[in-house]
């Protein structure tokens, strides 16, 4: 085997490997706002994102790999969301469904985080007031291609994650009463319990 | 209709009111602080009156004038079906930024007294549980009144690599809780 082949397997691999999570994405809808009635068609059978291999939602961030963003994030909440998404196990992405998720919206004041990017690494965004479920299958597909292309915030982080498993360990979050290695530890939530 | 509230209240507390007044078919009665409660409590207890229900409880800002605040009870009687509109005037400085609260009165006016003192500032002195109900702990100030910066936010968490935004006073507060995470 000469040594262009060799390093041409590592590729071939990650990219089945990525054609398989690109299709079994296991959403968690952390739905605030309105933009929850939108993700409920887009679930339904009219609209059925089930076609497009992400049908199943989970109700624990432990058992997903997709976080859709659905609906507004006020700067009281955006800890309880940072919570969530450190939970969720790598590889993780993560799209912002409507435009409060994506911006902040129309809600430009105190009580409102300009966007969950502000907060979490976000993947893909769907704009719209809430977005037609046609946009946010396009913002999956959209979401499906960076998979397959290996360009996810998650998969830039931690690397080459084919089946021989992650390169870089500090990465991984390590899961310790709601808290995550993945943050140093003067920035971890509080250690009394409290949620805010 | 509720003009009969009106000169109940002259006829009966006539020292108590500043001034009355109606506006679009709302009758309005302008109360001294210190009568506040008795007021209040007469509305409720007369037998001619039985405001049983506190509608909603507001503040208003006005900024620039003393006194700045306006508290403003709705009050709205259910088997007599009239309402009246007490408003009680209460300066900004902080000795003076408070009122008696009417807890003791209607269970309604936790919560809302609650709400005006998170987002005004008016102290309801006797109230049992005066703590922010809509805005963490951790905020500084009082967001809706009129000295507030616009977009003048106070995050609790922020990635170090986040997006640009329109803030105008983000990580300008003292004491706000800014943690950043990666």
């Amino acid at each position: 085997m000469t040594e262009s082949s060799a390093s041409y397997v590592p590729t071939l691999l990650q990219d089945a490997v990525n054609w398989a999570q690109k299709y079994s994405l296991f959403t968690y809808p952390f739905a605030t706002a309105c933009c929850a009635m939108e993700f409920m068609s887009t679930m339904g059978p009219r609209y059925d994102i089930a076609r497009f291999g992400a049908e199943f939602p989970r109700f624990s961030p432990r058992q997903a790999d997709l976080l859709i963003v659905i609906g507004t994030i006020t700067e009281r909440q955006a800890p309880v969301l940072r919570r969530v998404y450190d939970q969720m196990p790598d590889p993780k992405w993560v799209m912002a469904f409507g435009v409060c998720a994506s911006t902040g919206g129309f809600y430009q004041n105190y009580t409102v985080t300009p966007g969950a990017d502000q907060v979490i690494p976000v993947d893909v965004y769907v704009p719209g007031c809430p977005p037609r479920p046609e946009q946010v299958l396009d913002g999956l597909m959209t979401l499906q291609r960076r998979i397959q292309e290996h360009r996810g915030n998650c998969q830039q982080d931690i690397g080459n994650t084919a089946a021989i498993g992650y390169t870089d360990r500090r990465k991984l979050p390590v899961l310790q009463d709601g808290t995550s290695m993945t943050l140093l530890p003067d920035e971890r939530l509080p250690q009394d319990g409290r949620v805010r | 209709m509720a003009q009969r509230v009106l000169e109940f209240l002259q006829r009966e507390r006539p020292l108590a009111l500043a001034e009355t007044g109606s506006h679009v078919g709302d009758e309005i009665a302008v109360v001294h602080r210190e009568h506040l409660v008795e007021v209040l409590t007469l509305l409720r207890d007369h037998e001619q009156m039985r405001m049983n229900m506190l509608s909603d409880l507001t503040v208003v800002d006005y900024l620039g004038q003393t006194p700045r605040f306006e508290v403003v009870y709705q009050l709205y009687s259910i088997p007599h079906k009239h309402r009246l509109r007490v408003k009680v005037l209460v300066d900004e400085t902080p000795g003076e930024c408070w009122v008696p609260t009417a807890t003791g009165l209607w269970y309604a006016a936790n919560w809302a007294e609650r709400e005006a003192w998170d987002l005004y500032g008016v102290r309801f002195e006797g109230h049992p549980d005066l703590r922010r109900i809509l805005m963490y702990e951790e905020f500084v100030g009082h967001p809706l009144r009129k000295d507030y910066p616009q977009n003048g936010r106070q995050p609790l968490i922020r990635r170090p690599d986040a997006p640009p935004t329109d803030d105008q006073t983000t990580r300008l507060m003292p004491d706000s809780h800014d943690r950043r995470v990666s």
